[in-house]
């Protein structure tokens, strides 16, 4: 069926797209939470709470979208990855929990703030953890059986299957990815010695994040032959190499722009390197969905579901786009450099 | 001993803790982001000074709860596949789509415009401004119509066919599915039930501040605003109460027996129990005080029409006795309590002691958290209601559970308690505590702007009481 194919081929995209929204901006402001310990307490620490304030809602709301659209669009997917990776899905949205009431809570009572800007900062590391350690254990396969009472397909494995060196590898990744986010952003956001902090901590995260990025690459194809031959088969290979590359070409313009001054500048390229570990992800996984187990075809939820839902989104997704890119606009410029009121 | 423990048992305990905690917040938030639209128009149109101050006063207010409720949400959209994942492969194709929609046209909207609302009067302008709560307000009732749609799609299932892998998927058109038969009294009952909720919180803070000083301009407009509220949306919340009643009685006729303790048929009119101690294991009500034949008057028009008992379904079909019977007693008494309340305020307000009068203050207080405590039972009701099923006749609970072990499902309940006491506590403590504050003329707006020049510590304001700088050992 040809125009199945299309359709899960096309929300396989939307929902990349909506995981690689998340992982942008929540990702940033995350990283902030990781760096947080590293700020002053007083000004330094307020303007960064401050430059996410307003937005981190917003942010965290493409994990819904990220949730939901795998619910609906290949709900088979989700109910395999779910309890797959059940205790991280249950630490990251406990994480999520202390780090998003720390917000509002550290304004409220002076002798608390201590407390919540400490909780700011765990609820953000053991988010992001958790978020990397489940893509570790994505990767590296989910043990499927067929099983007729559970709509076709079931998650075979034990509780603690994820738990793997490589998962492990992959939650540190991401730890150092989102803190070089978060020291950009900063970067980008404000200015004397909090920004010249956030520089330095860009400059060495920087060479963490490259660091991680090459472990990462490198294990993965170990993980299985069908990753071996993806990346490196002729001629597919003439394609994917080209990835390696644009990352070393990222890196250097990277680095330039920081050590040049760029303010801006450095936030792009860190997205950057981040959307090209996640080109590398899609070359490595497509078509599964499951990897190793399920394509994004035979987790598809019917073609009717799958309409009903693309039409809609065709249309509210550029709406959210622009509403949400109307906010960051709102505010817009340093967050501290401008006048009270 | 957690070996010993039933998965399903603790996934429903799991379920029904969380979304119950969730409940709380969107119950306030929904009414609330509608009072401060509401609010600002009135400043807006008036020019009073007053309906500003009252705005950034529920407006700090708003923002703790929006952000608890939030962050529980988020919980919430992974559940299903956590705890339930049979229930999400299967029911995802219909449910799914619903719940996606959910996110694009109403969180997205929210959070979206929720920064500017918060943070954005100085920079964008009142007209602006205004147009942001408006999106907020409105976020809020788009996503209880798809959350509650996507519910009652559990308790009337319509629209649907069964396919090869046995996935509820769309039959045909989404019509019959969105519009299933209990949605639009549903929604309805729900979205009235938030805005009384705050109506209550909104009154009980402004006979808080009343009984202290009865003279104060902001919490006389706050009481009255609430008091009209009360008064003329509970008599609405009955009726709407009792419809939805009448088209659970069609399509879930075991949870009306069990919420008015019915063992037995009465095919001559039954009777509307009162009080009683359900047994349900000898199957008879003990120390019942009846009103001879009035359920069937209520439920059916027709004092003698015949009415089943829980003896007419399987027994193994019908949901718990005791917590419903009582669950639904405490929603009907809260809100006939609630229509007392507003009457009472109608008559002080014609005698023009609305102001004045302490005991009707003192009451207005008392009644503030009623609005959440007759939400959660009516909710209780309703989805304890829908047990032994998921999905209404279609797939029963025991059937829906993720393939857990019950250890890995018992911690991640104690840890979801531990949490969400430990955060969601201290979140209340401190909207009791901006509660306790009087709004003032000249009210700050919220005080941690993201818009302050840098150097220059927290603004006044942020705290009461506490050190507008740290100092740190």
């Amino acid at each position: 069926m040809s125009y199945d194919l299309d359709l899960s081929t096309a929300w396989a995209c939307v929902i990349a797209f909506a995981i690689f929204a998340y992982v942008v901006m929540d990702g940033f402001d995350l990283g902030i939470g990781i760096l947080f310990p590293t700020l002053k307490v007083g000004p330094e620490r307020d303007a960064a709470m401050n430059s996410i304030a307003p937005v981190w809602d917003g942010n965290e709301t493409w994990l819904v979208l990220g949730g939901g659209g795998l619910l609906a669009a290949f709900p088979l997917a989700y109910s395999i990855i779910l309890p797959a990776t059940y205790p991280l899905i249950i630490a990251m949205l406990l994480g999520l929990v202390f780090r998003g009431v720390a917000f509002e809570f550290r304004w409220r009572h002076a002798p608390h703030r201590p407390l919540w800007d400490a909780a700011f900062t765990i609820g953000s590391v053991v988010a992001t953890l958790a978020q990397g350690i489940a893509l570790g254990a994505i990767l590296q396969g989910i043990s499927v059986r067929s099983d007729a009472a559970a709509g076709g397909w079931t998650y075979a494995g034990g509780w603690l299957d994820w738990l793997s060196p490589f998962s492990l590898l992959t939650g540190a990744s991401l730890l150092v990815g989102y803190a070089l986010l978060g020291a950009c952003w900063l970067v980008w956001k404000t200015e004397a010695s909090g920004q010249a902090h956030a520089r330095r901590m860009a400059f060495w995260l920087a060479i963490a994040m490259l660091v991680a990025l090459a472990a990462v690459s490198a294990a993965t194809p170990f993980l299985s032959y069908a990753y071996w031959r993806r990346w490196f088969a002729v001629p597919g290979v003439f394609v994917t190499a080209q990835v390696p590359l644009l990352v070393l070409v990222t890196a250097v313009l990277f680095f330039r722009s920081l050590a040049r001054g760029g303010e801006r500048l450095p936030f792009l390229l860190a997205l950057g390197l981040f959307l090209l570990g996640f080109v590398g992800l899609g070359v490595s996984m497509y078509p599964y969905i499951v990897p190793q187990s399920l394509t994004i075809w035979q987790a598809a939820a019917p073609a009717q579901s799958q309409v009903f839902m693309l039409v809609g989104a065709a249309v509210i997704i550029p709406t959210i786009l622009a509403y949400t890119g109307w906010a960051y606009w709102v505010f817009r410029g340093k967050v501290a450099a401008e006048g009270y009121h | 001993m957690l070996q010993s423990l039933d998965p399903v048992v603790l996934a429903r305990a799991q379920f029904a803790f969380t979304v119950s905690f969730h409940f709380i917040f969107p119950a306030f938030s929904i009414g609330l982001a509608s009072y401060l639209l509401v609010l600002e128009s009135l400043w807006l149109r008036t020019g009073k000074q007053l309906y500003l101050d009252l705005f950034r006063y529920w407006v700090k207010i708003f923002a703790v709860a929006f952000g608890m409720g939030v962050v529980s949400g988020i919980v919430m959209s992974y559940q299903f596949g956590t705890n339930w994942s049979v229930f999400s492969a299967k029911a995802g194709p219909v449910i799914g789509p619903i719940m996606a929609y959910e996110v694009l046209t109403a969180f997205f909207l929210e959070a979206g415009f929720l920064g500017v609302m918060l943070f954005g009067m100085k920079k964008v302008g009142p007209r602006l401004h205004l147009l942001a709560t408006a999106m907020v307000a409105l976020g809020t009732l788009i996503s209880a119509t798809w959350i509650v749609d996507a519910n009652s799609w559990m308790h009337t299932p319509a629209g649907f066919a069964i396919n090869a892998q046995g996935q509820f998927v769309p039959a045909g058109s989404w019509w019959p599915i969105i519009f299933n038969p209990s949605f639009p009294y549903r929604v309805v009952h729900t979205v009235i039930g938030a805005y009384l909720t705050t109506s209550l919180v909104v009154g009980a803070v402004g006979a808080w501040h009343l009984l202290r000083d009865a003279g104060d301009a902001h919490a006389r407009k706050m009481f009255s605003m609430a008091m009209w509220m009360a008064a003329l949306v509970a008599p609405v919340q009955i009726f709407a109460g009792d419809t939805q009643g009448l088209n659970t009685l069609q399509y879930e006729p075991a949870k009306i027996a069990a919420m008015e303790g019915h063992f037995d048929s009465h095919p001559h009119g039954a009777p509307l129990v009162l009080f009683g101690i359900p047994d349900p294991a000898r199957h008879r009500m003990d120390h019942a005080i009846e009103v001879p034949k009035l359920s069937s008057l209520i439920l059916k028009h027709d004092l003698n029409a015949p009415l089943a008992g829980l003896d007419a379904f399987p027994a193994n079909r019908v949901p718990p006795v005791s917590i419903l019977f009582w669950s639904f007693r405490l929603m009907v008494g809260l809100g006939f309590a609630m229509l007392g309340l507003g009457l009472w305020s109608l008559w002080a307000r014609w005698r023009g002691t609305l102001f004045e009068n302490r005991w009707l203050q003192r009451a207005a207080i008392l009644m503030g958290p009623s609005g959440f405590v007759a939400v959660l039972a009516g909710w209780v009701t309703t989805e304890v209601g829908r047990q032994p099923w998921t999905v209404y006749g279609h797939l029963l609970t025991a059937q829906s559970h993720s393939p857990l072990a019950a250890p890995a499902v018992a911690a991640s309940l104690t840890a979801f308690v531990l949490v969400y006491f430990a955060a969601f506590g201290a979140g209340t403590w401190y909207i009791l505590r901006l509660m306790a504050r009087s709004p003032d003329a000249g009210e700050p707006e919220p005080a941690h702007m993201p818009v302050r020049a840098a150097g220059i510590t927290p603004a006044p304001g942020v705290d009461a009481d506490g050190p507008k700088v740290e100092v740190h050992a």
